[in-house]
Parts: C-alpha cells; sequence; structure tokens
C-alpha cells in the first residue's frame, strides 16, 4: 500500500508531477467506464429491456452526476495527452510548456463548465424556480 | 522506466522493437480517441439527451446508418487497443513479481479480448440496417 501511494506521489522519481498523476487516474477511470459501457452496449443486442434499465439510470440525477465527472476525467485526459503528444513530436515546444499546460487548464474549463450545465439541466432546472420562489414572496 | 522530464510521460524507449511498437500505438490510437471519443461524448450527452437514447432509438436511428456503425466499431478497436496498453503499463508498475505480473496482464488481455467480441458481435448484428434500407 505504501509503495502504491508513493508510486501515486512521486511517481516515476519526479517531485509530484500532478499532470502525470492525474492523467493516469483519469486513465484508469475512464478505462474502468468502457468496460461498463462495452457490455451496456452489447446489451442493446442481448437484451434490450435490461439497457433500457441501465440508461434510465444514466439519465438519473445520480447518473447525470457520474458522466460529468466521467466527462471531466475525459476532458482532462485528452487535453493533458494532446500536451504529451505535442512535445513528444516536437521536443522544441518544451519551451513554451508552461503556456500548454495553461492553455489546457483553460480550455478544460472554457469547455467543461457549459458542458457540465448541459447534462446536469435537469437537476438545477427545477432549482431555479424553487428558489425563486424563496426569495421573491409570491413567485414559484 | 525513462520518461519525458516535462510531461512525465514515457520517453520514446530505445531499443526493443516492441517496446517501440507499444509507444507508437499508444499515440497513435491517442491522435484517433481525441477525435473519437470526444465527438461521441458531445453527441450523446449535449446533441441528444441520454433519456432519449433507448435500445429501440439505436436500433432505428444510429445503427441504421452504415456510417456510424462503422464509427463506432473503430471507436472499440482504438479505444480497447489504447486503454489495454495503457493498463498494461499502469498494472506492470503496480505489480512486480514476474509470476503475479504474467497473470494480471494475461487477465487484463482475456478481459480485452472478451470485450472485443462482444463490442463487435453488436455492432455487426444488431438488426436495424434494413430500416436504411427501406428508407
Ligand atoms: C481522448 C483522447 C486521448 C488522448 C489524447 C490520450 C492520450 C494518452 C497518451 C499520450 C498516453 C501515454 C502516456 C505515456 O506514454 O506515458 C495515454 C495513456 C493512457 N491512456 Fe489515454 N488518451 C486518450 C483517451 C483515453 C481513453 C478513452 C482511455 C480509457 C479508456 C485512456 C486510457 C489511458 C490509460 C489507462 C493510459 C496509461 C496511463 C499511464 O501510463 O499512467 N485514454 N493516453
Amino acid at each position: 500500500m505504501s509503495r502504491y501511494l508513493g508510486l501515486a506521489f512521486t511517481y516515476r522519481g519526479g517531485a509530484g508531477s500532478w499532470a502525470y498523476v492525474l492523467h493516469r487516474l483519469s486513465g484508469i477511470g475512464v478505462w474502468l467506464f468502457i468496460v461498463l459501457h462495452v457490455l451496456d452496449i452489447w446489451l442493446v443486442g442481448a437484451n434490450a429491456e435490461a439497457y433500457d434499465e441501465i440508461l434510465a439510470f444514466y439519465a438519473s440525477p445520480a447518473g447525470r452526476v457520474m458522466e460529468t465527472l466521467l466527462g471531466a476525467a475525459l476532458l482532462y485526459h485528452a487535453l493533458n495527452g494532446m500536451r504529451i503528444l505535442l512535445i513528444d513530436l516536437w521536443p522544441s515546444l518544451t519551451r513554451w510548456h508552461r503556456q500548454l499546460w495553461w492553455l489546457s487548464w483553460i480550455l478544460f474549463f472554457g469547455l467543461g463548465v457549459p458542458g457540465a450545465l448541459i447534462i446536469l439541466k435537469p437537476i438545477w432546472q427545477g432549482l431555479i424556480p424553487a428558489v425563486a420562489g424563496l426569495v421573491i414572496p409570491g413567485v414559484r | 522506466m525513462a520518461y519525458n522530464p516535462i510531461t512525465r510521460a514515457r520517453a520514446k524507449p530505445s531499443g526493443g522493437r516492441g517496446e517501440t511498437l507499444v509507444w507508437y500505438l499508444t499515440r497513435l490510437s491517442a491522435v484517433a480517441l481525441f477525435v473519437l471519443a470526444l465527438s461521441h461524448f458531445s453527441i450523446t450527452h449535449f446533441v441528444f439527451d441520454p433519456s432519449e437514447q433507448t435500445a429501440e432509438w439505436i436500433r432505428e436511428n444510429r445503427w441504421s446508418s452504415l456510417v456510424w456503425r462503422s464509427f463506432d466499431w473503430l471507436m472499440l478497436m482504438m479505444v480497447l487497443l489504447h486503454s489495454a496498453l495503457g493498463m498494461r503499463t499502469v498494472l506492470s508498475d503496480i505489480v512486480t513479481r514476474p509470476r503475479a505480473r504474467m497473470l494480471v496482464l494475461s487477465g487484463l488481455y482475456i478481459l480485452t479480448i472478451i470485450l472485443f467480441v462482444l463490442g463487435s458481435a453488436v455492432v455487426f448484428t444488431l438488426p436495424g440496417m434494413e430500416v436504411a434500407a427501406a428508407r
């Protein structure tokens, strides 16, 4: 266990390379979902009712929170993966690695926040009239 | 294992054909997934909503098109290749005893093959193409 924690925090001897720790964790997380997801799509042919039940979970509030986290992991992994690839292909980009790092976070939040709002809409949509009703008397 | 000092990703292996091939295949599939996986996630969550994509909807809409069946099968192959190679690196870092490592990696490869067979089976055999043919 301590060996594994050490692996996570000083991964490959570096002084805490959080970017790569997150890359690894997001890669493992998305992989776990892919294992589930290939099986649920297989059910579309093998047992359509069972698939529709799983789909109902994906569309539920809890499912939407899970998909938001999945999307965040995928987006982070994709953007950091692109940063890795660009620096692998053109080592001269190493000069700009700080800018690439900030760019990947700008894209992460710039694309991720609107995306999260769309996925979570059924959850927050109902909250607006509820909150308005509390604040403004007479509004429901 | 050598790594890039900036990104901490694996450095391109020197010598050892197999490992160099793994390094290239991980990156090739990564480029494909950047397009395939991100557009797939956007289509299933932003263009459509999870609540509408029932088994019937998949049969009659998405998979009534040969283009989308091909897209999904290509994505299946790319994601299984990329993540199996990635998990191979992760698991090899964690499990260091040779016998245990061999067992764990064999399990990973068997699981990957099972997923490939089940995923391919449904992409190829799900009825629905005749819907497109009838249009
Ligand atoms: C969307 C576009 C993607 C890009 C651009 C990308 C990029 C990369 C790159 C460049 C690496 C190699 C890192 C290295 O050699 O050290 C990597 C590793 C990995 N990727 Fe991806 N990837 C993508 C999608 C995915 C998906 C969908 C999954 C899961 C199903 C995944 C799972 C993994 C895993 C498990 C690793 C190993 C991590 C490690 O060695 O610590 N990737 N990815």
